[in-house]
């Protein structure tokens, strides 16, 4: 399932960090959790052995659309919520390009959520990295859609009215093939999860817990907090059981539809009582309760949820061209215009 | 019993035959009583007889319009002529009129004396009522300056499937092919073109072809024996050119002439489009040839179908996005984006009546304002218009040519009246076409900057991601001349913005200077532009006709216009503008060339321009 895109050219020379950090001056402000997905970012890029040419960056509108200018790659900056339409013209345009999209969540699920569903829907091929802060950042802190429910912003300052989205089910609902989620304070597994997630053949979305420390500061911590982290996240690898807790002795088990969280020997709980993850389940429905779950009676899950094998839309309009050019008269413009029912005058 | 083999080539052969310079034909009826078919089938037979012709379908938005309303009547004009053809024709010298509606409909556009061919078993008191009719006109007196046939079509198209076990509703579905033959015979034309599209057709069904060839001869066989006229008509074919010719609607021939731009260019096409009416046939008609390496894209709404299409621009495809006036304003902000990044892209604007929905299926001229300034920021695109159903092929080339070539977004305005209509096109080869040779980078070129321009032009280089040594980023933001680093410098920003607007205005260097038609100088000039162009054409052959030394300019190239402008419009006393809409094109005239006084002619009525209209106005 985790595949590089043979369509891509590989580099001929091996490629570092360094080949991907550009000239540009990063204006992001200090401490803000931007700067640890650019690392990694840049990171896993040469990891991929894609010649460096071949990469293309794509943002919307907000902080984490400034990324492209941060990357040594060919990018392209474009206009609010519109990367995801303009990520998926260019891979079905060119398949020899990997496409990566840097989205926030006003980008991703205010303005652009059409286009950010029907990608994920298509599945065309590309990562899309999604810097959810629960703030507009760059308006100066307005809320978001992912903006807890009465939270109090500047154009909410008597809190706000409207429950939030949780990324995970537009992504599943879109019938989403690759969710994952992580946190932007834990710099090796947002690497091996992005690399991860670029190695899915489809539209990989991943969520991460990105803290904006001007206008929405801590909103992940009662997640991410080094803490509450042991008692608060669940990380998920396929195959293991859903534990969690210091000494692992916490999991999740399923009772009846609903998810609950069992002591490993209280109540004569036992290992064999918890979930085992299954991220490549084509049903996507025990992935969505577990994406759902959040503090305070719930740890949050973080890692690979969701990545099942399905065909991408820019590989199946490969094969109908193919097709299509090998059983079909119309070889070129002229065949075309001299065929139907023509009226030759002499 | 073939009805079929009673027809004898000698009963054909003791008609009188009346010669006629052209036809105007309209068939009317219920929507979804066939009519649009019948009027292509119709124009296909007299195109395989050699005339001349151009067809104007005007239907209702509704799929299925309330029965026997007014509201609810579907036409399909055709003229056919032994001449050039340049319009769809004023008023009809044959009406059929399949129900009450559709007679009450058409009646005030029928030229007296006129043969009108009713479907007699339609004109039952409810129909006569719901098309407003307090007495039946059949019987009433009222179209006695009219040759009026009688013809029972719904009982006789049952008669003809009398044998067939398929049900009465299935039946009466042939309706249409009835009429069809009755004119087929009017007009002296075979069935053979028909036989030939409904074997095509229903080649999967072959009893379906049957039963319509059935009720098809059935209806010329009818009006053979039944001496519904004393004489047949015959349009002698037309002198045409050498060569060969199709019968095609402007919206298939923008997508062929968007085909022949990718080849010619070495670019393969990327469509992003979203279903409009009247635009979504150029979609259909691209998405058919996958075999030509195109693709297309329908995506979730107008902006992801323009965005689709910029990011394809970027990675180097002929990108294209297709819509009408309410997608064309929601692509908007985007169009402002590929003006900044400088990349190539073609919207195509198949203009309706508006604003807002308006009239989805009516045709109109009033988006062009929207093509000039309808952007934030100083946001020039070029913009060109299509003048005829032919034309569309060499517009949507040209097109491809200067977006591609000038590294920046072209507006093509096409208009429902020539997407859907037709017109004799003549085959061209491809290799004719002029060559399109875009800026493409070199790889690893060490002089290479974002927005280093062509000192001549101001046109700067396409470098594609996938190129080495071209690593650079477009986007939204200002950029600075030459390197392409985000700036805000106000200098810059000036500096950045006349480049874009005089790399538009250059375009003016490298297009034909604009011609005229009739007189050279004189009393009148003429303008227009895009869908109008027949009529006003028309017109200006009738002022010349009755004295008036008269020229007629049909723009083309609007954005920039063409460099002899002015002088040309020096050459007349008098310069009226003609356009479907209450201005606009005049309203820009006025601003760049204010030293010229015009006069307008304008309709907004969501239908063409009639030839008398325009001659009628032109003598206040």
């Amino acid at each position: 399932m985790n595949n590089i895109d043979e369509r891509i050219p590989k580099s001929d020379v091996v490629l570092s960090k360094s080949d991907f950090v550009s000239d540009q001056m990063v204006k992001w402000c200090p401490g803000c959790g931007n700067h640890a997905i650019l690392s990694a970012v840049t990171q896993v890029l040469p990891q991929l052995g894609y010649k460096k040419e071949n990469y293309v960056v794509v943002s919307g509108i907000g902080c984490s659309s400034r990324f492209p200018y941060y990357v040594s790659t060919y990018g392209f900056h474009s206009i609010h919520g519109r990367a995801a339409a303009i990520a998926s013209g260019m891979k079905i345009a060119n398949p020899a390009l990997s496409v990566w999209v840097n989205t926030g969540d006003g980008d991703s699920m205010a303005i652009g959520g059409n286009h950010f569903i029907h990608a994920i829907r298509r599945n065309v091929d590309m990562t899309i990295i999604l810097f959810n802060n629960r703030i507009y950042g760059l308006t100066k802190g307005q809320f978001s859609p992912t903006t807890p429910t009465g939270s109090v912003t500047k154009t909410s300052p008597y809190g706000t009215l409207e429950a939030p989205f949780n990324p995970s089910d537009l992504v599943m609902g879109a019938q989403g093939t690759f969710f994952a989620r992580v946190a932007d304070n834990q710099p090796k597994h947002l690497a091996e999860v992005l690399h991860e997630a670029a190695l899915h053949r489809g539209t990989a979305v991943v969520e991460t817990l990105q803290n904006c420390v001007i206008f929405a500061d801590k909103t992940h911590a009662q997640v991410t907090g080094k803490d509450v982290r042991d008692d608060n996240q669940l990380v998920l690898e396929a195959g293991k059981p859903l534990l969690f807790g210091k000494d692992k002795n916490k999991g999740i088990r399923l009772n009846g539809l609903r998810l609950e969280v069992a002591e490993i020997g209280k109540n004569g709980v036992t290992a064999d009582d918890i979930l085992i993850h299954n991220p490549s389940e084509p049903d996507p429905t025990l992935q969505m309760m577990i994406a759902k779950m959040s503090p305070p009676h719930f740890p949050m899950a973080v890692g690979v949820i969701r990545s099942v094998e399905a065909p991408t839309f820019d590989r199946l309009t490969e094969e109908q061209i193919n097709e299509q050019k090998a059983k079909s008269p119309i070889r070129c413009v002229d065949d075309l215009l001299n065929s139907g029912d023509i009226i030759e005058i002499r | 019993m073939c009805i079929f083999a009673l027809i004898k080539k000698s009963d054909m052969m003791n008609k009188n035959v009346i010669n006629l310079n052209d036809v105007v034909i309209k068939f009317a009826g219920d929507s979804g009583d066939g009519m649009q078919l019948t009027g292509t089938l119709f124009s296909e037979a007299a195109a395989k007889s050699g005339n001349d012709l151009a067809t104007f379908p005007d239907y209702p938005a509704e799929i299925r319009a309330p029965q026997n309303t007014v509201s609810g009547v579907s036409g399909f004009q055709v003229h056919i002529g032994k001449n050039k053809i340049h319009t769809s024709g004023d008023r009809y010298d044959v009406l059929v009129a399949m129900n009450p509606a559709s007679l009450n409909a058409n009646l005030k556009n029928t030229k007296r004396g006129a043969t009108i061919i009713t479907n007699v078993d339609a004109f039952d008191e409810n129909a006569l009522t719901k098309a407003g009719y307090s007495s039946n006109p059949l019987d009433d007196g009222s179209l006695e300056s009219y040759s009026v046939i009688k013809a029972p079509v719904s009982s006789m198209t049952r008669e003809a499937l009398a044998n067939s076990d398929i049900d009465l509703k299935s039946k009466d579905k042939s309706r249409n092919m009835f009429a069809l033959g009755i004119i087929l015979y009017l007009f002296n034309k075979t069935l053979d073109s028909t036989f030939e599209y409904l074997d095509a057709k229903f080649g999967k069904k072959p009893d379906v072809a049957k039963n319509n060839k059935l009720v098809l001869e059935a209806g010329y066989s009818y009006a053979l024996h039944a001496e519904i006229t004393l004489s047949t008509l015959h349009v002698a074919p037309a002198q045409l050119a050498k060569g060969k010719y199709r019968n095609v609607i402007g919206n298939v021939t923008t997508a062929w002439g968007f085909m022949a731009a990718s080849e010619r260019s070495g670019r393969p096409i990327f469509l992003g489009s979203y279903p409009i009416t009247p635009a979504t046939d150029i979609l259909v008609e691209l998405a058919k040839y996958k075999s030509l390496g195109v693709k297309t894209f329908q995506a979730e709404d107008e902006i992801a179908g323009i965005c689709s299409a910029i990011g394809a621009s970027f990675t180097g495809s002929l990108a294209l996005t297709t819509t009408s006036g309410p997608g064309f304003s929601l692509k908007s902000e985007a169009i402002g984006l590929a003006v900044i990044t400088e990349l190539p892209l073609v919207i195509v604007n198949v203009q309706r009546s508006g604003p807002s929905t308006g009239m989805p299926t009516k045709s109109e001229q009033s988006d062009l304002y929207q093509a000039l300034y309808g952007r934030n920021g100083e946001c020039p695109c070029i913009v060109i218009a299509a003048s005829s159903p032919s034309d569309c092929f060499y517009t949507a080339y040209e097109a491809a040519k200067l977006a591609l070539e000038h590294m920046t977004p072209v507006i093509l305005l096409s208009d429902g009246y020539i997407a859907n209509g037709s017109q004799l096109f003549k085959i061209p080869s491809v290799k004719d076409l002029p060559p399109i040779t875009p800026p493409v980078a070199q790889a690893s070129d060490p002089e290479y900057l974002p927005y280093r321009r062509n000192p001549e032009t101001f046109v700067r280089q396409w470098a594609l991601p996938g190129t080495p040594g071209l690593l650079h980023r477009v986007g939204g933001l200002e950029k600075t001349d030459g390197k392409g680093a985000v700036s805000t410098d106000g200098l810059n920003h000036e500096k950045m913005v006349q480049y874009r607007n005089q790399k538009v205005q250059k375009v003016a260097d490298f297009i034909p200077k604009q011609e005229t038609e009739g007189d050279a100088t004189g009393d009148l000039l003429l303008v227009s532009w895009g869908g109008t162009y027949g009529f006003v054409h028309a017109a200006a052959e009738v002022m010349r006709e009755k004295g008036v030394k008269t020229g007629h300019a049909h723009f083309k190239h609007i954005m920039p216009l063409p460099k002899n402008t002015a002088e040309l419009f020096g050459k007349y006393k008098r310069i009226v503008v003609c356009e479907l809409n209450n201005g606009q094109f005049v309203n820009y005239l006025r601003a760049i060339h204010p030293q010229f006084s015009y006069e307008q002619i304008n309709k907004v009525q969501g239908q063409p321009f009639l030839v008398e209209e325009i001659v009628e106005q032109l003598k206040k």
